[in-house]
């Protein structure tokens, strides 16, 4: 869990020495402090410093752009990737599903692979913005180890078009050093508090399908729901927490671990790096529901580097490379696989894998709810109110 | 090749590039605003001023950037006067460039990194606790419009000063001598003679940082924190999260119609000023 923290100046100082002094490799230097992957970014923007394409199994060209979530991989695989293959791997960083959608339907995006969300998979389909996988391509993918409820939104209509990256839950943050003794389990505790004792402490995603989702859960609507009056119920609870919220922000980690925010709406990943870093804080599932789902890795029509795409897929479905993955991020995978390679603690946690109970409760997103109108105008409504 | 002919040959680089870059997208822009929504998103063409009817829903998104725009130009011109005054008028010519530089030196680093580093000031662990130290409690500064006050005057200060330190440098030292020795008071001469001179710098700066401002969107959605939303992010979040190119091609425009409306008023008004101290001139 700690790998991807920054590294303290004096065990910055004490790599340094060992690297100067030979009694480590460069790569295990650049590992190690971080500095790797800070090349990796900068190799981006500098041509010059980009690696040379004279390598084994070059024939994939020099590089591979990857468009996904933050805090979502282990920087070391991707330079593992470029070592073997000599094509390194351009990162950009999204915050909402929304926004893929328009940069892909905007045309020339430059991605050779993105991670889409299972509610939106049929949309890039039908908007013919999406390429069918070929699977003797992927010898890494192995259909037979994945659990289907994590699988299934990648084929549609019999066709493979995506396949599964990890999954997880949307739940809430809570620091509960703040909480008088009196702890947080549902949603109606998380808007009702924010309105009360977390007041100008709490944090809800700049992202229509979990906040408004979860404003919806508050009354006990279906998490998808596209129906007027429910919608309507849940703006006029968020626009009455608005002068309650500390922010509006997807990026809530900052503002938590600086004790700026007592409460956001959080994803599993990020919950269990908070909880591990910070044990006060807790990551809760409320009682009434919300959302669970399934990212996956797809490659969108007419990606300049197609077989990048498919070599750097394959790579990250390579079970150690993706048990290394989880062990940074702290996102579950439907690879019974990768699982086999993980430790049982991590097999075993409560944030990762939730209760029964909580987790039926739970929805998978809904294609409507990415192309609703009204559910993108609720959300821009209650920003600028 | 007649006289008439060459002239156009020289003007014509300069009309291509107006009509490429400037007309022609606007033009897309103004099409798009009668159109409608796509399904999944996007735009369909169409007739309908429907878009420009639900203009009231992004009212706290205009009153936001009406107010904080103007008034982050008025506050960085009230600081940026004194500093460029310093720098023109008082400062030897030796130590002149360095401030010069360090005045630039900002701008070499991007604006999201220095945008950054307030929200570290500003959050818990700077000023606040600072303030809680010296017994004023629990106050919050970031994610509020004073924080994308602060941001929008640091972040656009040199472009202020520049316009004023060019404009009072060239100020002909001759005038100021004259002023005095007729007997004007050093606060007179100030007000009576380098300010009305100095007019074009401080309209040009104004400008310069208003029309700018007028489409900023990364410091209020960073010092902000979502809640304090220009016109800027309004339109981020119709043509990124809502994909409604058509409703956000009639917010642009209309953006675009206030920012033409208010600075042709504000050329008028300075072009007004300069006229009126010609007229007491020759008087």
């Amino acid at each position: 869990m700690k790998d991807h923290d920054p590294i303290s100046k004096k065990k910055f100082m004490e790599e340094l020495r060992r690297f100067q002094k030979g009694s480590v490799t460069r790569r295990h230097f650049l590992g190690v402090t971080g500095l790797g992957a800070a090349t990796a970014v900068l190799g981006a923007a500098v041509p010059g410093l980009r690696p040379g394409i004279a390598k084994a199994d070059s024939h994939i060209g020099d590089r591979v752009v990857l468009a996904t979530w933050p805090n979502y991989h282990d920087p070391a695989n991707f330079e593992m990737f470029t070592d073997n293959t000599g094509a390194f791997v351009q990162v950009n960083v999204f915050g909402s599903n929304e926004e893929m959608l328009a940069k892909l339907q905007a045309g020339g995006s430059g991605w050779d692979v993105f991670v889409p969300t299972n509610y939106t998979i049929t949309t890039y389909v039908a908007e013919d913005l999406i390429e069918p996988l070929d699977v003797s391509k992927l010898s890494n993918y192995d259909a037979s180890a994945f659990d289907p409820r994590f699988a299934d939104a990648g084929t549609v209509d019999g066709t493979l078009y995506a396949v599964p990256k990890n999954w997880g839950t949307t739940g809430f943050a809570v620091n509960t050093s703040h909480d008088g003794g009196k702890p947080f389990t549902t949603w109606k505790d998380f808007f009702d508090r924010t309105m009360d004792d977390y007041s100008g402490r709490t944090m809800v995603h700049d992202y229509q399908l979990t906040t408004i989702g979860n404003a919806l859960k508050y009354f006990g609507y279906s998490f998808n729901s596209v129906d007027p009056a429910e919608l309507a119920d849940a703006e006029k609870l968020l626009i009455d927490v608005k002068p309650h919220l500390f922010a509006i922000s997807s990026d809530y980690q900052p503002a938590m671990r600086s004790g700026d925010a007592w409460l956001t709406m959080c994803w599993t990943g990020d919950g269990k790096q908070l909880n591990s870093d910070i044990p006060e804080i807790d990551y809760v599932l409320g009682k009434e529901g919300g959302e669970i789902w399934s990212d996956y890795y797809a490659i969108p029509k007419g990606a300049p580097h197609r077989e990048a795409a498919y070599a750097l897929i394959n790579h990250m479905l390579n079970p150690e490379v993706n048990a290394r993955e989880v062990l940074a991020h702290g996102y579950p995978v439907a690879d019974s696989r990768t699982n086999a390679l993980l430790p049982q603690e991590m097999l075993e946690d409560p944030i990762l894998y939730p209760a029964q109970d909580l987790l039926d409760a739970l929805e998978f997103g809904a294609a409507a709810t990415l192309t609703d109108p009204n559910r993108a105008e609720l959300l821009a409504r209650f920003k600028s109110a | 090749m007649t006289r008439t002919e060459r002239n156009w040959l020289l003007v014509a680089p300069a009309a291509a590039w107006f009509l490429v870059m400037l007309v022609l997208p606007l033009s897309v822009v103004l099409i798009f605003s009668f159109g409608e929504r796509g399904p999944a998103g996007g735009y369909v063409p169409a007739f309908t001023f429907e878009q420009y009817a639900n203009l009231p829903a992004r009212l706290t998104a205009f009153k936001n950037t009406m107010i904080l725009a103007p008034l982050g130009t008025l506050a960085a011109m009230l600081i940026a006067y004194p500093l460029a005054y310093q720098l023109a008028v008082r400062t030897s010519a030796k130590w002149k460039t360095l401030l010069l530089v360090l005045v630039i030196v900002p701008f070499w680093t991007s604006i999201l990194i220095r945008s950054y580093a307030w929200i570290y000031i500003l959050g818990g662990r700077g000023i606040p606790q600072l303030l809680e130290a010296v017994g004023i409690g629990d106050v919050q500064l970031i994610y509020t419009p004073f924080a994308v006050l602060i941001g929008i005057i640091y972040g656009y200060l040199p472009l202020m000063v520049f316009p004023i330190y060019v404009s009072l440098d060239r100020l002909d030292k001759r005038l100021l001598e004259a002023s005095s020795d007729l007997g004007a008071r050093p606060l007179a001469t100030f007000f009576k003679v380098t300010v009305p001179l100095s007019i074009p710098g401080v309209a040009t700066g104004c400008m310069l940082v208003f029309i700018l401002l007028m489409g900023e969107f990364l410091i209020p959605a960073l010092l902000g924190g979502g809640k304090v939303f220009f016109v800027g992010n309004a339109l981020v979040d119709l043509f990124l999260q809502s994909r409604n190119w058509a409703y956000g091609s009639a917010v642009a425009f209309t953006l675009i119609v206030i920012m033409l409306v208010t600075v042709t008023l504000y050329m008028r008004l300075i072009a007004r000023l300069n006229t009126q101290r010609d007229d007491t001139s020759i008087m």
